[in-house]
């Protein structure tokens, strides 16, 4: 139909792509194999028109088991008070705000593949970030869940909310806890308007393909009508290059307000002015190791590697050493700071966290997880074999939910008057609170693959080389000019 | 316009082979002075509302008012409140302007949250969307506008519509396919 060649169903080797880009003046195709628009229709329409594989029921029901429990922990904490968490004096935030941050952060990833490397011209993202953005979605609902209910009496959450309470008195609109309320729920509102106007062409493709009534239908309606008029494209690219604009700040905003939590307290290790930057760095670093560590499974259970190139990989491991670096360096400036301020308080937190109580969570997750861990993507080879990449995400994934541990209790556990310290240790309600939000992340991401299509089509097919009108090719230009 | 057994003609269209073709097929259908038709396509063809004749779309302006809205909304929900309905003095800060920037905050995001709605509501309702039916979806061939089709209808209230002419012209562009679409089933 479009021209093209569509070729047989081999996979490409790594030695053939290497070989590929090793020729001056060619672009390795974003897409592999010069597939077909009907290619890319089929293929990623096909993981929720075909009969689910019986991996995904397996997967589905281990993840829903895990999400019911969590659903249980969280009733039980409910209904028997936030005592049955291992919060007490001193350490009154623990693995509550420790999985808020550690989830929130996870989010990020999918707004900056969605928006900022959209600004950015990065075409690659295409094939990454409808999947991202769904993954931003399950983060920020699974973060939610935390300061909702760490407040205790979960029935005076509208507490949260700009209104009066019964003596007429008003929420502090100058604390950085009301900041985080507004900044999280715009975060979560603005992510789904963006995720859903990116989703709009591709549901139409499934309302058009939908075999019973029942699917058409519903997808119709969520599909509100779209028939790939340019007119309508028109408003539509505006719409989403504005969604992606606004975005832009609000991400980096979000994850500087959740630090503000903490650096406009007068905690030692808390109250410094490179949280902001350093807590958006960390939150891209983990972000990316989720989406890999979503991303590579999906990209083998579907046979999406066509779509989801090595190359695709290995700038995903570029980003997660660039931020891994930029957050190494604000580890080492945290300790600079300590030492050059000649403030003993300070510098006692910091010895804290290396030999203290805690001291194997900064050499395993701080030190070996987050800083030498990513250090393996200087080496193309470690940057596509898919195996260290994920090994790297996994370290990464644990590394940044330890490094949110040390800040939150290792700031609390020891804080001024040494009468006053303790340590944090979780009960078995903290323990399955957090792994049931796994669970809940993984069965919402689960549904997601089987009902929607996880790779948005409409904006791979922008990148393919048939589609652009101007004949300015670089792969034929490239393969002429070097046969 | 009606066809001799009836049917109501909404337009006439016509199927491309490939994104370029219609581009091309584009281009001579705006200089033949046509207003009222427009193309399909699975994606947003790069440069196509240049060949149609479109000029930059004003969905920007209806932000900018959102965002606008925002900001005064923040504004009004943080100083009424703080500074006239109930004054409360936390954390010893004073109510003088050396504090307003603790304001800040949540100006910005009301700012970005009025924008995302005033982005996403104008693109439904400047696209006439939602709608159930379009009577370009009476035309089998045309659901795969959103898989691998390329298609352009013009019109019949178009003032230069005429049957004769009009398939002429999109037979000349490289056409396949041109048929008359219907209003109703």
């Amino acid at each position: 139909m479009d021209g093209a060649i569509t070729a047989p169903e081999v996979e490409v080797t790594e030695s053939e792509e290497i070989a590929s880009t090793e020729r001056p003046l060619t672009r390795v195709p974003l897409v592999l194999n010069r597939r077909s628009y009907g290619w890319i229709t089929e293929r990623i329409t096909g993981a929720v028109e075909n009969r689910a594989p019986r991996w995904w029921w397996v997967a589905f029901a281990v993840t829903a088991a895990i999400a019911g429990f969590g659903l249980f922990c969280l009733g039980y904490q409910i209904s028997t008070g936030v005592g049955t968490w291992g919060l007490n004096h001193p350490v009154g935030w623990a693995w509550d705000i420790t999985n808020f941050v550690f989830w929130i952060g996870i989010g990020h990833a999918g707004t900056l593949i969605s928006a900022i490397l959209y600004l950015l011209r990065q075409k690659w993202r295409t094939s990454i970030n409808r999947s991202a953005e769904a993954m931003t979605l399950f983060a920020v609902i699974c973060a939610a869940i935390f300061p909702g209910i760490h407040v205790g009496r979960v029935w005076m959450a509208w507490y949260l909310a700009p209104l009066p309470n019964n003596y007429g008195i008003w929420p502090n609109f100058r604390s950085p806890l009301m900041w985080d309320v507004f900044a999280v729920s715009t975060y979560f509102t603005v992510s789904v308007l963006f995720w859903y106007t990116g989703l709009i062409p591709d549901l139409a493709t499934l309302r058009d393909r939908a075999t019973s009534k029942i699917k058409k239908f519903l997808y119709g309606i969520f599909a509100v009508g779209w028939r790939g008029a340019n007119r309508h494209w028109r408003h539509y690219e505006m719409a989403y290059l504005l969604l992606a604009g606004i975005s832009t700040p609000l991400v980096l905003s979000v994850h500087s307000v959740v630090s503000f939590d903490f650096a406009t307290s007068i905690l030692p290790t808390w109250h410094t002015t490179i949280f902001p930057p350093y807590f958006v760095a960390g939150a891209i670093f983990g972000g990316f190791a989720m989406v890999l560590t979503l991303m590579l499974p999906a990209r083998a259970l579907f046979k999406l590697h066509d779509i989801i190139t090595l190359q695709h990989i290995d700038k995903m491991a570029k980003i997660i050493l660039l931020t891994g670096s930029i957050v190494s360096y604000a580890y080492a400036m945290e300790f600079f700071m300590a030492w050059y301020s000649g403030n003993q308080y300070e510098r006692f937190a910091f010895w804290n966290r290396v030999l203290g109580p805690y001291w194997w969570y900064w050499w395993v997750g701080m030190l070996f997880c987050n800083c030498l861990s990513p250090q393996l993507f200087w080496f193309r080879w470690c940057r596509r074999n898919v195996l260290v990449v994920y090994f790297v995400s996994m370290c990464v994934n644990a590394g940044m939910w330890f490094e949110r541990f040390i800040i939150i209790v290792g700031g609390l556990h020891r804080d001024f008057l040494p009468s006053s310290w303790g340590l944090f240790i979780p009960t078995w309600v903290d323990i399955w609170t957090f792994i049931g939000t796994h669970g809940i992340f993984l069965s919402l991401f689960l549904l997601f693959i089987r009902f929607l299509p996880m790779i948005a089509m409409s904006e791979v097919k922008i990148v393919l080389p048939q589609s652009d009108v101007h004949r300015h090719d670089p792969i034929t230009v490239g393969e002429k000019e070097h046969a | 316009m009606r066809t001799p057994s009836g049917h109501r003609v909404y337009a006439i269209a016509a199927e491309y082979s490939s994104a370029e073709e219609l581009y091309e097929a584009a281009k001579r259908v705006r200089d033949a002075g046509f207003k009222r038709w427009d193309v399909f396509s699975p994606f947003p063809i790069h440069g196509m509302d240049e060949a149609m004749g479109l000029g930059k779309s004003w969905l920007s302006a209806v932000v900018l008012a959102g965002g606008i809205t925002g900001l005064l909304t923040a504004i009004t929900v943080e100083f009424g409140p703080s500074w006239l309905l109930y004054p409360v003095i936390v954390h010893g800060k004073p109510f003088n302007w050396a504090t307003v920037p603790a304001f800040f905050p949540i100006m910005f995001e009301l700012t970005v949250l009025f924008s995302a709605f005033a982005a996403f509501f104008a693109n439904l309702i400047m696209n006439g969307l939602p709608r159930w039916h379009h009577p370009m979806f009476n035309w089998d061939r045309f659901a795969r506008a959103t898989n691998d089709g390329f298609f352009l209808a013009i019109e019949a209230r178009d003032p230069r519509f005429s049957e004769i002419e009009t398939h002429d012209l999109l037979l000349e562009t490289g056409g396949l396919h041109i048929t008359i679409v219907h209003e109703e089933d």
